[in-house]
């Protein structure tokens, strides 16, 4: 077992979740489960971190910023997304303002769900974190450590209603007005929704 | 004239649970001016009542916020209930009553850990959160849920919780309340709690009526405004209710008022519980609110005043659903209380009207 398995520093942050999420991270880390004693210790900074707690799904405004913490995170990271928000959008999926899960903004290594998710499950995907921790400093000991590709820059118009991209609702409408003027597309789109 | 420099504090910071943006204009170390950003937890649950009817509703309306996620349902069901003319039976308004004490406890026990770890006080951080876990310990046992519980629904409430049971949180909240008061007197004069808050962030009372503050923050400034006054649901069958107001209109007399209401909380259920009557717990509530039909409610969160407007339009869908929280009416107030402070001061001032960004951006 490696050094930074024995006592990974994580980092939290709220992606766009209701809190429900953010207070039982922060239960794990209290007297519930003191998670402390096995060195597990919550850090405001990135670049101290080792696992990137987020939750919450995430909207356009945020993907910046969730970008910008994991990379300033040193290899090896690990990124937990914590609550069924976070894994896929959840409850808020369906809202105009949410893009899904953290894995539309950026690579993410365990999923935890659960609406809120409870302090047991965090602690289980932390475990599960670590495991790939080890995998990921082993690698990049022997020097062959690849950082996972990010997915690409999401934006409102990509977001899946009702498993079809919006944006692909538009080409469509477009192509079955062919090159009409834009008036007419959002005609036949609102004929359609009625 | 010194250099103005403008330092940006959050989205991410350390003492931020949640994300909010501020450009804090300093000038040596004073800051001159806050350019609050709001928009990062912006997800868009009002318009999601035209894709759930008003039944489900209540579940995305406890996701509002998960610290207040008892009292946004409880709002949500009492507008609805105003909107179809629904009778809720007593013992569901009374258990209404106790849930909402306890989440008050528990939000402000939370909230009290957190000013903690805002000024370095690890100890008394966790030692809130420890008492706090009591709370949540009730819930899990009532309502199978710890954080959000999903307690209430349209004309009535999802669970009983039998006499005993009721007795044995009265009795759990007795030994609490032991404990509490060693907390309480650290809060109340314990050296380094005093020297980082006192006199930090002052609103006064007229400042605080011109920008309209609502909850612990106004009753801060010597106020009493608080809408369990009006005896709104269970409220109104208490003997007596009296706003816990504090006339110092600092950052100190802001964690006074909230550790007091802890106590009153306490009170409060134990009044209920002894004089809950039996029967149902819930109103089979049919059809659909009527078209063009409107109604209000107003609660007391743990923050404040929350405002509640429901809009039918004769189908299960509603047509509009809005609501006015807290932390939204409380920016300008906190915006005008930075003005001046230091920028140590700055996390603290945050931290005292205890934000709920999730709540106010929804
Ligand atoms: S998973 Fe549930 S509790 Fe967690 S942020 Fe989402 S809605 Fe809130």
């Amino acid at each position: 077992m490696s050094a930074v398995s024995k006592s990974p520093w994580v980092l939290h942050y709220d992606a766009s979740s209701c809190n429900g999420c953010d207070i039982e991270v922060l239960a794990a880390l209290t007297p519930l489960y003191d998670v402390e004693r096995f060195g597990i210790i919550n850090t405001g900074n990135p670049k101290h971190a080792d696992v990137f707690l987020i939750t919450g799904s995430v909207n356009e405004l945020q993907v910046p910023i969730i970008r910008q913490l994991y990379e300033q995170m040193l290899e090896p990271k690990v990124v937990v997304a914590c609550g069924i928000c976070a894994c896929t959008g959840g409850v808020f999926k369906e809202c105009y303002n949410t893009l899904g899960g953290v894995d539309v903004a950026i690579p993410v290594d365990v999923y935890a769900p659960g609406c809120a998710v409870r302090p047991e499950t965090i602690i289980d995907a932390v475990v599960a974190g670590l495991g790939v921790l080890e995998e990921k400093s082993a690698l990049l000991k022997k020097g062959e450590l690849v950082s996972p590709e990010m997915p690409p820059l999401p934006s409102a118009a990509d977001k899946m209603v009702q498993g079809e991209r919006v944006s692909d609702t538009w080409k469509n409408n477009i192509a079955a007005a062919g090159e009409a003027p834009l008036a007419s597309v959002a005609a036949t789109s609102s004929t359609e929704e009625q | 004239m010194a250099d103005r420099t403008v330092i940006p504090f959050g989205p991410q910071h350390p003492v931020l649970p949640e994300p909010v943006h501020l450009d804090l204009v300093i000038e040596d170390e004073k800051v001159i001016e806050a350019i609050p950003q709001v928009g990062f937890i912006h997800r868009g649950l009002e318009k999601l009542v035209e894709k759930r009817d008003y039944k489900s509703f209540v579940y995305i309306t406890e996701r509002i916020c998960g610290i207040c996620a008892f009292g946004h349902s409880l709002g949500y069901s009492e507008t609805i209930e105003a909107l179809m003319a629904v009778e809720v039976p007593p013992r569901a308004l009374f258990l209404r009553v106790i849930w909402h004490e306890l989440s008050r406890i528990h939000s402000h026990l939370l909230w009290m850990g957190c000013l903690a770890d805002g000024f370095g006080y690890e100890n008394l951080f966790m030692q809130c959160w420890r008492l706090r876990e009591r709370v949540l310990d009730i819930f899990e046992r009532t309502t199978g849920g710890r954080v959000i519980f999903s307690a209430v629904n349209v004309g009535g409430v999802n669970h009983d919780i039998s006499n005993e049971d009721l007795r044995g949180i009265v009795t759990i909240l007795e030994d609490m309340k032991d404990e509490y008061q060693v907390l309480l007197k650290t809060f109340l004069l314990d050296k380094s709690v005093l020297s980082r808050l006192k006199g930090v962030g002052v609103l006064t009372k007229e400042k605080a009526v011109e920008y309209g503050v609502v909850g612990p923050f106004v009753r801060a400034s010597g106020i009493p405004d608080d809408i369990r006054n009006f005896g709104y649901g269970g409220y109104g069958y208490l003997e007596d209710f009296e706003p816990v107001v504090s006339d110092d209109c600092d950052g100190h007399a802001r964690c006074m008022v909230r550790a007091r209401e802890v106590l009153q909380s306490i009170d409060i259920i134990k009044e209920m519980v002894s004089k809950i009557p039996d029967g149902e717990i819930m109103t089979k509530v049919k059809g659909s609110p009527a078209d063009g039909s409107k109604a209000v409610s107003r609660l007391e969160q743990p923050r404040g005043e929350s405002f509640y407007y429901a809009k039918g339009n004769g189908t299960k869908f509603l047509e509009r659903f809005r609501i006015r929280t807290p932390t939204s009416i409380n920016i300008p107030g906190m915006v005008f209380a930075l003005q001046g402070c230091d920028l140590a001061d700055v996390p603290l001032n945050i931290l005292t009207i205890d934000p709920c960004i999730s709540c106010t951006e929804r």
